[in-house]
């Protein structure tokens, strides 16, 4: 009965934002890498690096002027996906909770949300390396 | 006096009156199609402050100092005053009336509080322990948020059933004082039983909600042998879209007819759900309280409707609960409103 009365997601309209948001983050990821590397001679290890900088200052200067939630209203995975979301779910409980001081505020929430992507995400890095340390010893 | 008309439900043999009342709304709530009911619509939110729960408190203290205002009284005239809102601890309505030296008592009832409030306050005045009581209730959208859920700037996608929480406090001013006009009485009350039908989405609290406000319904009816047919309107409180599609096909599953035509619900009244991006509707307690205060007591006054059942609910989880897998139990509070006649 609840499931009648409630309203599903519109997942193939969320699948198609997210394909071109999500796309055209990537598309411009791309353009700047090859600006990196063949219009400004960067090798192609710094040109990627840059990039990720880029996009993450992008993300979060979006999200201090408050136009990035707007804009992930619409993309959705689009813009949570691509490391827009996680630069977006840093900087987002940095300025919520600056009223609650520097220390205890930013510091201790900044990560609240990026919190458990890190965690997981540097123990499965350190899993994967030392599988892959045994197998090179085979 | 009080007399009891069946478990949790009583009738105020000496009733109390409405004498005052006053609505405070935020920016969108103001640009909703109840912008010209509100007594003051702050066009920011942070009403001048410089964090959301002073914001809040701010709301809470310009309803209730309008309130008193409208009246022509003072705060020392005020007997006791019952107020709650959203936040841990009930700081925004505690805080936001420290100023006034009233004697504050502060509950919780999630976002039926509203009726909460008035139910008790009636009843203090009705044993006659007080001649003039306050109820008053507030939500903040934003500090809400950070409460229940996301950072405001957090790039997420908000689900179809979920709710906006409204920014804005209500109050009423009831009496028993002899010399107090006013024409829109307390009559009767249930109070609800908290209802949990297994509900697991903290982001679809209308179905959650729905069942408890169908019971207290029913009990209601059953308590002070009532019908749907004697009201213009049964007001609910947020159930939004989902849950009154939900509390209209509980009680008709109960052979309770006459409530589709009669119901409204003040989640669906105070924001235009096409236009302003609120999903199933608007929540809070003080979604109930302003469009209440602001909307429906004018209308009892102007005539427009002589007898409502106000029925306010709550989603009773906290984000720590529903982490631990927790359901989300329901509650309830039906108020009878009646304007006077002669």
């Amino acid at each position: 009965m609840t499931q009648q009365a409630s309203p599903d997601s519109p997942i193939l309209k969320d699948c198609v934002c997210a394909f071109l948001s999500g796309g055209a983050i990537c598309c411009i990821g791309q353009a700047l890498t090859n600006l990196f590397n063949r219009t400004m001679g960067m090798r192609m290890d710094d040109a990627r690096s840059a990039t990720s900088i880029v996009l993450i200052l992008a993300a979060a200067v979006l999200t201090s002027l408050g136009w990035f939630a707007p804009i992930a209203r619409h993309a959705g995975a689009g813009t949570l996906v691509p490391i827009t979301g996680f630069a977006n779910s840093i900087v987002s409980p940095a300025m919520e909770f600056k009223s609650e001081g520097l220390v205890l505020g930013v510091g201790a929430k900044m990560f609240q949300i990026a919190g458990p992507v890190l965690v997981f995400g540097i123990t499965s890095s350190a899993v994967y390396g030392l599988i892959l340390w045994i197998c090179s010893k085979l | 006096m009080v007399k009891r008309m069946g478990s949790g439900s009583f009738r105020f043999e000496h009733t109390p009156r409405i004498i005052s009342h006053a609505a405070v709304v935020g920016k969108k709530e103001g640009e909703g199609p109840l912008r010209d009911c509100f007594d003051k619509v702050f066009k920011d939110n942070l009403a001048g402050e410089d964090t959301w729960e002073k914001a809040e408190s701010r709301f809470v203290q310009e309803a209730v100092g309008l309130c008193i205002d409208k009246s022509g009284l003072s705060s020392g005239d005020i007997d006791a005053i019952f107020s709650g809102d959203l936040l841990n601890q009930c700081v925004a309505s505690t805080y936001g009336l420290r100023s006034y030296q009233m004697p504050d008592v502060g509950m919780y009832g999630a976002c039926s509080t509203m009726a909460l409030t008035m139910i008790t306050a009636s009843t203090l005045l009705a044993a006659g322990g007080a001649n003039r009581c306050i109820a008053a209730t507030s939500s903040h959208f934003s500090s809400a948020e950070r409460q229940y859920r996301n950072p405001l700037q957090y790039g997420g996608q908000r689900t179809p059933t979920a709710q906006w929480t409204v920014t804005g406090s209500g109050a009423v001013m009831l009496s028993t004082d002899e010399a107090d006009k006013g024409t829109v009485t307390v009559q009767r009350a249930t109070l609800g039983i908290v209802r949990d039908m297994g509900i697991k989405d903290a982001n679809n609290m209308g179905a959650a909600m729905a069942p408890a406000a169908a019971d207290t319904l029913i009990r209601f009816m059953q308590h002070h042998s009532a019908s749907p047919e004697d009201y213009d309107m049964i007001l609910t409180g947020d159930l939004a879209e989902v849950g009154s599609k939900l509390f209209v096909e509980l009680l008709e599953r109960e052979g309770i007819q006459g409530v589709a035509e009669r119901h409204n619900d003040c989640g669906m009244m105070i924001f235009d759900r096409e236009k302003q991006d609120v999903h199933s509707g608007g929540s809070g307690c003080g979604c109930s309280a302003s469009v209440l205060c602001g909307h429906i007591l004018p209308r009892m006054e102007r005539g427009d409707l002589r007898r409502i059942l106000f029925i306010a609910t709550g989603a009773l989880q906290n984000p720590t609960v529903s982490l631990q897998g927790e359901t989300v139990p329901g509650v309830a509070h039906a108020v009878e409103l009646c304007v006077l006649i002669g």
